[in-house]
């Protein structure tokens, strides 16, 4: 007797962004069958990464992971977009990797695949019962990407379609430097001209990076303000790590640069960021003696930081700040001491009378690198610094990081919704 | 201020999939016209276009709101697609069809204040955003056909397989149409668009029933086809020759047929060629509307009682749906389906028959959210002469019956060519 056709396997949408959920539904297979979905994907760095969850089909012969739980795999529990956010690199691969898209115009190609059995390896040895191919892109169609090379400034632009105008953000990353444009090209895709700045470059052989100062990051604040579909006064700053401390840093010292809104990824107000950030690095190397080596040789650098000094002059005076600011930490950051921080900036603004500005989304067992939805949590990777290459432990565990994520990003449209496009009077 | 923020979910979509347009940060009860507007690989410009009020909260959402005129009426979540026409100031006669399958058909939506009927060109809408409707799926592979002397190309899923299969047939236009395989072969069939009526040449005499048997042969023989489940997919002269097929043909098994806006009524147990003179021998029954547009539905009419005439479809032995519009206007498909049906319960075998019927829709039903055309250009075979042929159908039931249908295709080809049940259900609708 012949074979019958392959199970059908149906995820939607096939062309999705990434802060896009998808549904996973297998049919046709037999009854009762142990099945493993998985997700594979080949990284623009060459690696790849998987992810796999473990489901067992009803009696009907179907299996559903938007309503049934995986049993196991990489994630547990039900969740189609465990698929995705729980992925990590292959056994065999490269140690210390971080998943990121380089080239944005592009998307993800992801692999999905149905097996029988519930295999944790030797996917590869196996012919799937079915498999489909998922695009993931940070770039609706219409935005437009536009490099800049002007005024001194190294930044990419990313504009929606249409007339516009539209709110404008600038777009800082951390301390790992270089230029980092997929956050830019999916805010961009929600409605928002966002600058991805590159405002440190990876470190040169002889361990100098190149830093600018104030100028820079009002140069890039007036080219936003400025663009013609931009509505100069609906601008916002969003940063991650040292990027957060640049934009409190501006948004409170600089005349130049008055953002509508600000929201701070694992973040710090330590070490005011007021002129050169050479001055900056500087006062937090003072404390490099406080860098942590834990037992797997990854380093902690949370408490170069610590204690939180009483000294104000040795913090962004955030009791200055006069526009709305949305805090995400996560409470397992070995990074940067960004919950401590976030409790010391309440302080000072209750004592100066602006706290009401202040929101705090506060995430228990989360790390340091909060990204955009269903990135896969790593909780240490290579970082590259004076010349050197270490492995620098971030921090949290990965479910609780990971809903961290989807959940921050969500309140963070949310409220960049509420304070750059909401016409209501405030 | 900024402007409105308008967003389309998903943005980037299967032509078959719906998605969900809302605008937002109006002032309440703004007036606004929602546009859609498609540059065709013709070089045509195809628009929609609805009115609207917005909300308490200063929003839009197409799937909940009255749409209270334009091009489409009432609460219609893909009104914006399937009520496009050509923009004013085209060229007659015209038709939405895609060529090149692997790219996809680029919708810009955009948002006007006011209600605006024309001159859209020359306004600045509050906001747009680019939309992508494809007809494949990522992964879907396509591969031109040339064997054995058949002609045609071929989709293949993504996957392993082993898969189903499909013989998809259109009509009397001719040439070598992709969409709707490119689309079923998304949906997990391997879909084989046939070219049988090659567009430019007059003769069809060397046509033979063979080569649709050769054809059928090559999807059965692909490696990745499961070869007893295959199935035959019709369109208005592609149902005439699904049917025969499935009568007729003793090499072949068909799993099941789908048969859209077709007729039994030929000449049988000659050459297909006969058919050809057959009809020519019929077209002084041709009427023409007060546009002048030709309405071939008399043809066939009356439905003819002798046998030699009509198919024998009482010797079909797998399930067979047909679906018909009840204002086709270029062939009698619906006196066809019941002369088919009554055939079928003489003969004990109407238990395989489904009929779907729709009030209001024409002969070209396509998969959905496609704009209707009740006429288009069209080319005679014997003269060449360009004329414009009626299909009929009135937009909003046709597109209806466009959405419905495709729905209940979809689960009829999985019912009978993809589910592992060893018994075969049949729907009687």
């Amino acid at each position: 007797m012949e074979k019958g056709p392959c199970p059908l396997l149906l995820v939607h949408p096939t062309r999705g962004l990434l802060d896009e959920k998808f549904s996973v539904l297998v049919q046709n297979l037999p009854p009762v069958l142990d099945v493993t979905l998985q997700a594979l994907i080949h990284s623009d760095d060459g690696d790849f990464w998987e992810a796999f969850g473990h489901y067992v089909s009803d009696s009907s012969g179907v299996v559903n992971a938007v309503d049934e739980a995986s049993l196991g795999g990489t994630y547990d529990g039900v969740d189609p977009m465990g698929l995705i956010w729980s992925m990590r690199p292959v056994p065999g691969s490269r140690n210390g990797l971080r998943l990121r898209k380089h080239e944005v115009l592009s998307p993800y190609i992801v692999h999905i695949s149905a097996y029988k059995g519930h295999l944790s390896r030797g996917f590869k040895e196996q012919t799937a019962l079915a498999s489909v191919v998922v695009e993931r892109w940070y770039m609706a169609p219409g935005v437009r990407r536009v490099q800049i090379a002007e005024g001194g400034l190294i930044a990419t632009l990313f504009l929606p379609p249409g007339p516009g105008p539209f709110p404008g953000l600038l777009d800082l990353w951390g301390g790992g430097g270089g230029l980092v444009e997929y956050r830019s090209a999916l805010l961009a895709s929600h409605g928002y001209v966002s600058l991805a700045l590159e405002y440190l470059n990876p470190s040169t052989a002889d361990g100098s990076t190149t830093h600018v100062g104030r100028e820079y990051f009002e140069a890039a604040f007036t080219l936003l303000k400025q663009h013609p579909q931009v509505c100069g006064d609906r601008l916002a700053i969003l940063g991650l790590s040292f990027g957060a401390s640049v934009a409190l840093g501006m948004a409170v010292y600089s005349p130049v640069i008055q953002p509508r809104c600000l929201v701070c990824v694992s973040g710090s107000h330590v070490q005011p960021v007021k002129n050169s950030l050479d001055d900056v690095f500087a006062a937090i190397n003072e404390n490099v003696k406080n860098t942590r080596i834990d037992e797997k040789n990854q380093v902690i650098w949370r408490d170069l930081l610590l204690p939180i000094p009483k000294d104000p002059a040795k913090k962004v005076d955030v009791g200055q700040l006069q526009c709305p600011v949305l805090m995400v930490v996560g409470e397992d950051d070995q990074n940067w001491p960004a919950s401590e921080s976030a409790e010391d900036m309440r302080e000072m603004m209750k004592k100066a009378g602006n706290s009401e500005l202040l929101s705090v989304l506060s995430y228990p067992k989360a790390g340091h690198l909060i990204e955009p939805p269903y990135s896969p949590h790593v909780c240490a990777s290579n970082f590259i610094t004076g010349g050197k290459k270490l492995m620098v432990l971030w921090g949290g565990e990965t479910v609780p990081h990971c809903r961290a994520q989807e959940d921050a990003w969500k309140k963070t449209l949310a409220f960049l919704e509420e304070h750059l496009y909401s016409n209501s009077v405030r | 201020m900024t402007a409105p923020l308008l967003s389309v979910q998903p943005i980037r979509g299967l032509v078959d999939e719906k998605f969900q347009v809302v605008l937002k940060n109006l002032s309440p009860g703004s007036p606004l016209t929602l546009h859609s507007l498609h540059h065709s690989e013709d070089n045509d410009h195809w628009e929609g276009f609805g009115y609207y009020f917005s909300n308490n909260q200063g929003t839009v959402t197409v799937a909940e709101d009255e749409s209270l005129g334009g091009t489409y009426k009432g609460t219609e979540q893909m009104g914006l697609l399937w009520s496009m026409r050509p923009v004013p100031g085209s060229r007659t006669g015209l038709r939405l069809r895609k060529k090149d399958v692997l790219t996809p058909m680029v919708v810009i939506i955009s948002a006007y204040r006011g209600h605006v009927s024309e001159g859209f060109q020359e306004q600045c809408p509050l906001a747009s955003v680019v939309t992508e409707r494809w007809y494949v799926a990522p992964g879907v592979q396509r591969i031109s056909i040339m064997e054995k002397g058949v002609r045609g190309t071929l989709f293949l899923p993504p996957g392993p397989g082993p898969f189903p299969g499909v013989l998809d047939m259109w009509g009397g236009g001719g040439g070598l149409v992709e969409y709707r395989s490119a689309l079923l072969a998304s949906h997990g069939f391997v879909s084989f668009a046939l070219e049988y009526l090659p567009a430019e040449e007059i003769a069809t005499t060397e046509l033979q029933y063979r080569y649709f048997e050769t054809a059928f042969k090559i999807i059965q023989d692909h490696p990745l086809v499961v070869s007893d489940r295959v199935g035959l997919f019709g369109l208005s002269f592609g149902t005439s020759i699904a049917l025969t097929m499935s009568a007729y043909f003793i090499t072949i098994n068909p799993r099941c047929c789908v048969c859209i806006s077709g007729s039994h009524v030929h000449p049988v147990k000659k050459a297909l060629s006969s058919v050809f003179d057959e009809m020519h021998k019929n077209l002084h029954k041709t009427r023409f509307d007060e546009d002048n547009c030709y309405i071939w539905r008399d043809l066939i009419l009356p439905i003819p009682t002798d046998p030699e005439l009509k198919v024998e479809v009482g010797m079909i032995k797998c399930p067979l749906m047909l679906v018909v519009g009840e204002d086709d206007q270029n062939w009698a498909t619906v006196e066809s389906a019941e002369d088919i049906a009554r055939m079928m319960h003489s003969a004990g075998n109407d238990h395989l028959l489904t009929t779907l019927s729709y009030p209001g829709a024409g002969h070209l039903i396509e998969p959905p959210y496609t704009p209707h055309f009740r006429s288009s250009n069209f080319l005679l075979h014997n003269t060449r002469e360009k004329v414009i042929m009626l299909w009929g159908g009135w937009t909003k039931p046709h597109a209806d019956a466009q959405e419905d249908s495709w729905e209940q295709i979809l689960a009829f080809l999985r019912l009978h060519l993809h589910s592992s049940l060893e018994s075969v259900p049949f729907a009687k609708l």
